[in-house]
This record gives C-alpha cells, structure tokens and sequence, in this order.
C-alpha cells in the first residue's frame, strides 16, 4: 500500500511536469502562431501551374473544388478567343465541337464590334485548365485556375497539392485566400 | 475555306506565341465605347476561423460527457449514443479535417519546418484529447474520435485473436508512427492523411482505391473489432503512453473483483487481463540471466534498427517529388526510357537545369536515411522494451483493464455481477 502511494506521487510529479512542458510548449507555439497568419487555407500559384490537368481529377470532391477563374482586365476580349475554341475548329460559333471546354462551361457574349466577353459557368467548370492552356499559349493568359473556397473543403493535406507536378499548391492565410493573376492585384493572395 | 484561314491565324500566331512568357498583354486592353464596366472575378471566403474553435469547445464538451460516463456513471449505452453523435458531428457533418489524428503531422510539421505555424485550434486538437488520457485514460477514442465510431457502429461478431499475434500487432502502429514522422519531417506528405480509409465515407467521395481500402476495413471489422484503432492508428500510440499514466481509469468492476470470469470475454479488443496463475517457481538465476541477456541485447536491437532505417531511407525517399521527379528526369536524359510524365514536363517548363534538382533529390535522401536510422533506433527501443515487458513477471489477482489498450467503450461494466448489485442495489433498498 505504502509502495502504491509512493508510485502515484512519483507519477503525479512527472504528469505535472509532462503537462506543464506540454503547455508551455503550446504556448510558445500560439504566440507565434497569433503574431502571423491566421488559419492556412490551399491556394494554387497560377504563375506556376503547368495545367496538367490533374487538378479535376484528384481533388477529394467530384467536380473539383479547383475552378477556372477569369481576369477579366486581362482580356484582350477577342472574338478568336484560344481559351473558348480548339485549335482547328470548323468555325467561330457556339458549338460544342469547337470548343476546348468539354462541359460547355465558358459562355461568350457580344459586347461590341469586335469584343466578346467570356464568363465562367462555374457549376460547369471541371478544372481541367484545357482553356488556360489555350489561353496561355496564344492569349493573354487571363484565364487561369483557382482553388474556390467556398467549395474547398480544406483537407488537412490537399489531395491536389500531393501530386501536383509544378509544386504550385501552397498554403495561404484564409484572410487573403486568392492568387490572382493581373492587375487586381489588390485582391490577390498570400504569396509576394 | 474558313477553316483553312483559321489555320493560317493560328500558325501566325503559335510564331508570335513563343516570345513573351506570361502572355500578359499580348492584346491590348480594348477600348470599350458601349460603356462596357469591366467585371471583376468574385473571391469567395473561406469558412471563418471562429468554425474551427467551436469545433474544439465541442470536443472539449464531448470528451468532459464521455470521461463522466464511463468513469462516473458507468453508461454504456450513454457512451453509444454518444459516440453516434461524435460520429454525425466530426464524421459525417464535419467532413473529417482537421482531426487529432491528422493534427499530429501538423504540430510535426510546425516543429520541422520553419515557415509553417501550427495554427493554435490544431494544437488543441492534438492536445486535448492526449491531456484527457492523461487524466482519464483514451475517452477519445472511446466516444469522440469518428474514425473509432464508424469500426465500432461494425463490430458485431468480434472474434478473439491469439494474444501472441495481438501483441505482434500492436507493433504496427509504432511503424505506422515512425514513417509518419519521417515522411512529414522530410516534407514528402501527410501520409497518414492521405491514407485515411474512412474519411472517403464521411465526405461521400473520394478515389475508389480509398473507398475499397475503406469498405475492405469495415467489413473485416465486423469480425476483428476496431482494426484501424488497435493495429494501424499512430495516434493511439500517444493515447496509450497518456493512458498508462492516466490519473483515473474505467475500472471493469465498481468496487472489487470477485474473479468470476463473467467478463472474460466482454472485451472485443482484447484489454481485459486475467489473473496471473500461481506463479511457478522459477531458479532466480534463470531469470537474471534472461533478463541481463535482453539488456545485453537492447543495444544491439536498437543498432540493427538504426542501420536497417538507414538503408530503408534511399527506397521510401522515392514517395518524395523531388526524388521521383529527379529519377524520371534522369531516365530521360539518360535515354533509358522515351515515356515522359507530368511531373518531368512540368520540370522541362519551369526551365531549370537538371544538376540543380539532381543536388535537391540527394539532399532528399540524404534527409531520408538520416530520419530513418532515428526512425529505426526509435523502433529498436519499442521492440526491445517490448520484449522487456513481456519477460517480465507481474501478480495480477484480479481481471484488469489493460490501460494502454483499452478504448474506454464500456462495454465489459454489464458483464460484472458486482456492477449489477451496484445499480440495483439502490432500489432494493427503497423497497
């Protein structure tokens, strides 16, 4: 019995102090952690996206949480636009087989003589960045992807991030959760 | 004949392509005379942080409720019912991240790389349940944990293991720890999110190689209760180390054993004990030397360890990008194979040279083999202590909970006749 009480103060002490480290320790942590950023959302660095394509297909949610995303003072709002039609395509109209979307996502409206805006349906869109491609190559790049927070479920790794080929995935703070491409850079993400 | 002319437009314009890298401004802003606004992108915000410490005060509350229960009122079914709501709350509603499970690599990642701070609800995720087992043994696991609840919804045909193999299964979860480290240290991932087999259930989506792991969990979980949580779970590693010391403990009688084995076989996880037989006389230099053997051999453990962690490094560093990017890129320069993969185009695109990220990919595996002699040495310990432990004689007069096994489910108090007299011993009294 004496044995036993001496073992359960013996382990009281080295419990207190486990706990008083661990505290600490925590502590320390959440002081830095108030000083900096706050909560870490995924992001993904456009500028370093390669558009492979993998970004509509590993994300945890079915369509992705990734969206195409368009700035739209990029555009040079062309009515030959390489984002919306396939290279090769038959002609220059609304049809489905000429355009490089595949689910019909982006819609074109005529502003004036020779503009044309290009909108994002975004329940649409897949992520599969086939328009950023286009876009990339012969156009402004306006078009690009983004990770959409309110769809994002924020997995504690992002399924994307762990494959992602360029490494564009990165943590940003929630307070600043886009990377946007172009001139609105006021809005735009955590990296600088 | 249009199509001949876009050809001729693309043609012209794939020359002019190639020059500017961002292709920013290659068409001018156009100037709008119909007094056309130009639309901004909208940028929807991320959940409020607020979320994430409700989150936590409903942990907190849970693990409070769950440590009353089995400790003071000695409800099963109140544990039960709460474990679902665990399960609907964390698993279902919540959509699983961030976990104290998952929150582990995080606090490790915090700790090894500089530029990532712990946010502080994940270090409440990963503190509290580990300071409840400290006070009051692995409630977590027992109610909160969803992970737990969805094996545990399962169980309904437990089978007993042979205590040899649950004790050689036991093991697997300071592996999966281990690598765990190794693996977030180095920077290559959350693997222990990655393969999370339930969390494909909770978010009702996910990669069908995940859900089949995930189904294949379940269904074997009808018959070996809980195997994620005994034989896999890292975090439980750390739960088991708290619970040892827990300062109180769900006990399987109210007040004394009366060794009548009715709760033998109450337990699906195999953390009841029995009594120790009378002891048979062993000759005291028999045991000494059995045991100045293993002390002689621990070392020797832990240096076999740490040699096979270093040489395992180089193979698992291959679950790193930069090493598996490194490889393919070697291949190819090398002319040992024509097939590209994305990871090697996207390393051509981005245009740096390959000596560059051949030097990252050593330091890599330079990493690797390092964390893996620790890793290994680590493991050696664990095996070695292991061994220690279980040639070690210990009385035992009593059926006992195994404090570092037992999920604190309550399940085995109905079996005790002496739990039976104390709920209605009351009433009999009022009679």
């Amino acid at each position: 019995m004496k044995n036993d009480d001496k073992k359960t103060k013996a382990r009281r002490r080295f419990l207190a102090g486990g706990l008083g480290a661990a505290a600490l320790g925590a502590l320390a942590q959440g002081s830095t952690a108030g000083r900096r950023a706050d909560r870490p959302v995924w992001q993904l660095d456009p500028y370093l996206c390669s558009q492979c394509g993998r970004c509509a297909t590993e994300c945890v949610l079915k369509p992705s949480a990734v969206k195409c995303v368009h700035a739209y003072a990029m555009c040079g709002y062309c009515e030959l636009c390489f984002g919306y039609f396939l290279p090769g395509a038959r002609s220059l109209d609304e049809s489905a087989e000429n355009q490089t979307c595949p689910t019909g996502a982006i819609r074109r409206r005529f502003i004036e003589e020779p503009y044309f805006e290009y909108v994002i349906d975004e329940p649409l869109c897949i992520g599969c960045a086939k328009c950023v491609t286009g876009c990339n190559t012969f156009g402004n790049g306006s078009l690009f992807l983004q990770v959409r927070h309110d769809r994002c479920l924020n997995c504690n790794e992002c399924a994307i991030a762990a494959v992602c080929p360029a490494d564009a995935f990165v943590r940003v703070s929630a307070s600043r959760p886009y990377i946007f491409k172009g001139e609105n850079d006021s809005t735009s993400g955590g990296l600088s | 004949m249009k199509g001949l002319l876009i050809a001729v437009v693309f043609l012209t314009l794939s020359g002019v392509a190639t020059a500017p890298a961002a292709g920013a401004g290659r068409y001018p802003e156009p100037d709008f005379e119909s007094g056309y606004v130009i639309p901004t992108a909208t940028t929807p915000a991320p959940n409020a942080p607020s979320w994430e410490y409700l989150h936590l005060v409903v942990l907190a509350a849970v693990l409070a409720v769950t440590a009353l229960l089995v400790l003071k009122v000695r409800y099963r079914a109140g544990v039960y019912i709460l474990m679902i709501v665990s399960l609907a709350y964390f698993g279902f509603w919540r959509q699983g991240c961030i976990c104290p499970v998952g929150s582990q690599q995080n606090v490790i990642l915090g700790i090894s790389d500089s530029s990532y701070t712990v946010p502080i609800f994940v270090i409440g995720f990963f503190f509290l349940p580990l300071v409840t087992a400290v006070f009051f043994g692995r409630v977590f696991c027992g109610a909160v944990c969803p992970l737990g609840a969805v094996q545990d919804v399962v169980a309904l045909r437990p089978v007993r293991i042979p205590e040899w193999l649950e004790h050689a299964l036991r093991m697997v979860p300071y592996v999966i720890l281990s690598l765990m480290v190794l693996f977030v240290a180095t920077g290559a991932g959350f693997i222990v999110c990655r393969y999370d087999p339930f969390i494909a259930f909770f978010r009702l989506s996910g990669s069908a190689f995940m859900v089949t792991v995930g189904a294949v969990f379940l269904i074997a979980g009808i018959f070996v209760a809980r195997p994620y949580c005994r034989f896999l779970c890292p975090y439980a590693v750390l739960l088991s180390w708290g619970s040892r010391l827990s300062w109180l403990h769900a006990t399987i009688t109210p007040d004394e054993c009366v060794k009548c084995r009715l709760c033998e076989n109450a337990c699906p996880f195999g953390a009841i004990q029995k009594p120790t037989p009378e002891r048979i006389a062993e000759p005291r230099e028999r045991g000494v030397k059995r045991l100045a053997l293993l002390s002689l051999l621990l070392p020797l453990i832990v240096a076999a360890g740490m040699v096979a962690g270093w040489y395992a490094g180089t193979p698992l560093s291959r679950a790193h990008k930069t090493v598996y990017t490194a490889e393919q890129v070697y291949m190819e320069e090398a002319g040992l194979t024509d097939q590209t993969t994305l990871e090697s185009e996207a390393f051509a695109a981005a245009g740096r040279p390959a000596a560059d990220l051949y030097e990252d990919a050593e330091q890599v595996r330079g990493r690797f083999r390092r964390g893996g002699a620790l890793a290994g040495a680590f493991l050696g310990v664990v095996f070695g202590m292991k061994m220690l432990s279980l040639s070690i004689y210990r009385q035992r007069d009593d059926y006992e909970i195994n404090k570092a096994w037992c999920l604190s489910c309550a399940r085995c108090f109905n079996y005790c006749p002496r739990e039976q007299a104390r709920r209605s011993g009351p009433r009999e009294q009022d009679e």
